[in-house]
């Protein structure tokens, strides 16, 4: 009975293998059509369906921060959201900050500060970065460090990402909230 | 042009950019149209055998192109000698899917290979493996009765030395403390988790992304394992998301990728877990022993240093722990002693500062306490005990400006204000501690290869087969070269991590900027020597006399030293010359005979204020001064990173990190980020460096001696003798949390 069961689960899931949902997803501007299976995460569907691998994986458990996206100017882990849950919002990631060959006064400030040091976590910094600002609750070092920890840096890059955020947040005061 | 001076100069990453917009890849992040993905079945028990493992279910599944176990295990090399990589220690390297045997927990039994990852995640779900289960010993503490001395060579390792008469000294010595120290088990893990993408070629030829500190290893394993000639497999890896030692052997997902892409004839990559990175090598649990014999004045006469750590079943993994004791002070009489217990887990693997990360945190936290029982001050007990040359060898440092890191760091911090009286400063229900340890590291140069290309645009490219995985390799050889040929940064590429480069080590051991900028340094001296030719070829020509030493390169120039208005521009001179590239290679070896009649290491001091919670037992790193002499700073911004991170490990090792062992199943239970807790941002407050000046280039013709583990060592006990201070409690036992305050 057991038995029997479980192989209807397995059949059932056989006949899902291939992705049988198409979505449309707003990434950094740009609509793209893809074709994933409902439990792709947001996170696979960047890097192994849209190429786009900025975004990192470092733990794929929402432990780390390494896959921090903005969604409607939130950051969010994308390990831990589905793909087709995200059809109808904006989703920018790493790729889509610069503006052409001008920097996200972010970018610029973490490389003018040598706030990371691998970069594999940097990414997921900046975005993070980005959406702090958008909340507009951190407003002093202190806020920064703590609002912040959810995204670890093994190299130890912290005093210089605090000193990067830092800047950029006394320069730009005005933090545009969705 | 601006000016081309760079060496020395706080220049930002030349790859920066890239990192900050998501455009440099790491090794699972080349994909291509067919690209099959392997996921790895771990094996759930850390002793027996496998009784059954029946992969049917997840072949059925439409997709699914094979799982790859012992069963089907094509006939690989015979030889053990084929699976040692350049930095594996004594013993049988482990052969994955070789038999049914387990070794490990964790032990990779399977790899399930299908068109997307998330098919073959679930069909690894579907894989069933059964076992027979044995008994695991993994408990270091419990099995001290099988300690054994490691007859083990692995590079870099040397044995224990002894001087003098220690139980002698250490009975006449009027003043004596004995303290045993012990730490747990922690893992690398860097923030990208380890990944081969293998390219099969239509000739049959990989192409191989792989996550190492160094490709020319990674091309050694798998040419030697599967038989393949060098020619035909191709290691890169341009960027590595952090490291510090993961890298330093091929590990299993290579082999894994490897296997299935020539068994399948098609390009697979493997990606491990989060959980399976704590699956392959760690820092060993160390239990230590350290008793010292000092006079009434403070003055050293005896110091013994016993470790004794784990390693593997199959392989002796050893390391420097209680080298450092008999070469930090003068001291007389000193014994070591250093064993090892064979244990059913994977061999232990070298992790940032191996073994000094250890050893010196025991040494310094039992200098501390043998300052408060002399009453002395623990600057001052340093002081007294300093070792003006290498006392274990007897041999003068090549340089050695530890005298001014004491001197210039406890000026920062201000440790002339200092009541040395522990619980004496409290601040609300905080109290305040602070304490001071000393760092040591070796400074060692390799023999290493650069390539250097001068085109007659005045573009120079170098290139040389090693890693970039956070220090700045890339940035200070586009430094080097470019002020070596004066040119602008813009006008120099660098190339590393491409197996088809020249020679380079494994980058480890802080070796990497002496060995590689050497190289570099070489081959654009080649580069000058030639232009200078060319431009005394002309007629009258104003540098027909002039030799190497008479003239600069600055600005695009070549010019005369004595008159900077003789000058020549590179790209007309090329030209005139008809000349569109000039190419060489060179070889810098270290000067061995030189060395061999010195002592070569870096020295730091290293000041730490810790906020403890009286009630709460909380601690808080509240400020950090931490003085390095390692030579020549070739770059301070990327160098200031790599003390400031090494500061972020000590504070982490010294709070937080600690991997628990289940004896019962002999498995580490707490394999994730959430659980195994590495400092975040709100644990790191400010961190200061300074860079004492040291001229030395006896180390390395350059002058540099390394700055990867330096910043590490020492930093824990700084942290240990700092709570002391603050709460009166001695904890000897790492990572010192708020239950061993209360």
């Amino acid at each position: 009975m057991y038995r029997s069961a479980e192989n209807e689960i397995v059949e059932e899931v056989e006949n899902q293998v291939h992705p049988p949902t198409s979505i449309t997803l707003k990434i950094n501007g740009t609509e793209t059509r893809l074709h994933v299976a409902p439990w792709t995460s947001l996170l696979d569907a960047l890097r192994e369906y849209l190429d786009l691998t900025g975004t990192k994986k470092g733990c794929d458990h929402g432990q780390c921060g390494a896959c921090t996206v903005l969604v409607n100017g939130k950051r969010i882990n994308s390990c831990l959201t589905l793909a087709v849950m995200k059809e109808g919002t904006d989703i920018t990631t790493i790729e889509g900050l610069a503006q052409g060959e001008a920097l996200h006064p972010l970018q610029k400030a973490f490389i003018e500060h040598d706030a990371f040091q691998c970069g594999y976590c940097t990414p997921g910094q900046i975005c993070s970065a980005v959406g702090l600002m958008n909340e507009g609750k951190a407003k002093t070092r202190d806020d920064v460090r703590e609002l912040m920890s959810g995204n670890i840096c093994r190299c130890g890059a912290y005093t210089n990402i605090v000193d990067a955020i830092e800047e950029v947040m006394h320069t730009q005061p005005a933090p545009c909230h969705e | 042009m601006a000016t081309t001076h760079y060496i020395g100069q706080p220049t930002s990453r030349v790859d920066g950019r890239a990192k900050v917009t998501g455009q440099a890849k790491y090794a699972a992040e080349f994909n291509a149209p067919g690209l099959l993905h392997g996921v790895v079945v771990s094996s759930a028990i850390a002793k027996g055998k496998i009784t059954h493992l029946d992969a049917n279910e997840a072949l059925q599944l439409e997709g699914v192109l094979q799982v790859f176990s012992h069963q089907n295990r094509p006939d690989l090399a015979w030889l053990d000698l084929s699976y040692k990589d350049m930095t594996a220690p004594g013993g049988s390297p482990f052969r994955p899917f070789y038999d049914e045997k387990i070794l490990f927990n964790q032990q990779p039994v399977a790899l399930v290979v299908a068109e997307t990852f998330e098919l073959a995640r679930y069909a690894a779900t579907l894989v069933r493996v059964q076992y027979e289960s044995e008994e695991p010993t993994t408990s270091l503490e419990a099995n001290l009765d099988d300690l054994y001395t490691p007859v083990s060579f692995k590079l870099g390792y040397q044995k224990p030395k002894s001087r003098g008469d220690f139980k002698a000294a250490f009975d006449q010595a009027t003043t004596r403390i004995e303290s045993e120290y012990y730490h747990g088990a922690e893992h690398h893990n860097p923030m990208e988790m380890h990944a081969s993408t293998v390219f099969y070629e239509e000739n049959g030829s990989l192409t191989i992304y792989d996550k190492t500190q160094g490709v020319l290893n990674s091309q050694h394993y798998v040419s030697m394992v599967f038989g393949l000639s060098k020619k035909n497999v191709r290691v890169l890896s341009p960027f590595v998301g952090g490291a510090f030692g993961s890298g330093l052997r091929p590990q299993y997902q290579l082999f894994m990728a490897v296997l299935a892409a020539l068994e399948l004839k098609r390009s697979v990559k493997v990606v491990l877990t989060r959980q399976q990175m704590f699956s392959f090598g760690h820092r060993p649990v160390t239990m230590q022993q350290v008793a010292i014999g000092a006079t009434f004045d403070g003055k050293l006469e005896a110091i013994r240093h016993a470790a004794y750590s784990e390693t593997s079943t199959f392989e002796d993994y050893v390391e420097n722990i209680v080298n450092w004791s008999g070469m930090m002070y003068s001291c007389p009489n000193v014994e070591q002693e250093y064993k090892l217990v064979q244990l059913d887990m994977y061999t232990p693997l070298d992790m940032r500062s191996p073994g000094a990360a250890t050893g010196v945190h025991a040494l310094e936290c039992a200098m501390d306490e043998l300052a408060y029982k002399l009453n002395i001050d623990p600057l001052e007990l340093r002081l007294r005990n300093y070792a003006e040359e290498e006392p274990s060898e007897e041999k003068p440092f090549s340089s050695k400006a530890l005298r001014e890191c004491y001197q210039q760091g406890a000026e920062r911090f201000g440790w002339a204000n200092r009541n040395p009286e522990p619980r004496s400063t409290k601040d609300g229900t905080a109290l305040i501690g602070w304490g001071m340890a000393t760092g040591m590291w070796d400074a060692m140069q390799m023999p290493t290869r650069a390539t250097a290309t001068l085109t007659s645009d005045g573009k120079l490219t170098v290139g040389s087969a090693t890693a970039d995985i956070g220090t700045g390799t890339y940035t200070i050889m586009t430094q080097i070269a470019a002020e070596m040929l004066g040119l602008p940064l813009e006008n120099v590429t660098a190339q590393l991590g491409d197996s088809s480069l020249p020679l380079a080590f494994v980058e480890g051991g802080s070796a990497t900027a002496a060995s590689v900028g050497t190289a570099v340094t070489y081959v654009c001296e080649k580069i000058q020597k030639k232009l200078l030719k060319l431009a005394q070829a002309a007629n009258n020509s104003p540098f027909a006399k002039a030799k190497l030493k008479d003239v600069t390169f600055s600005e695009g120039y070549l010019r005369l030293r004595s008159d900077a208005t003789v000058a020549v521009s590179l790209t007309e001179l090329m030209q005139q010359n008809s000349i569109n590239t000039l190419e060489e290679k060179a070889t810098a070896l270290p000067k061995l005979l030189k060395q061999s009649k010195y002592a070569r290491n870096t020295h730091s001091a290293v000041f730490v204020e810790v906020r403890v919670d009286e009630a709460l037992g909380s601690i808080l790193v509240t400020r950090v001064v931490s003085a390095i002499a390692a030579g020549r700073i070739l770059n301070p911004k990327t160098a200031r990173s790599q003390i400031l991170g090494g500061v972020v490990w000590g504070i982490s090792m010294a709070l937080e990190e600690d991997t628990f062992m289940d004896h019962t199943y002999g498995r580490f239970m707490n394999h994730n980020l959430a659980e195994y807790h590495v400092a975040v941002n709100a644990d790191i407050r400010d961190i200061d460096v300074i860079f004492v000046e040291e001229q030395d280039t006896i180390a390395s013709p350059i002058g540099v001696k390394g700055v990867g583990e330096i910043g590490l060592v020492g930093v824990s006990a700084a942290v240990a003798n700092a709570i002391f201070h603050a709460t009166g409690k001695r904890v000897r036992d790492l990572p010192i949390t708020l239950d061993k305050l209360l």
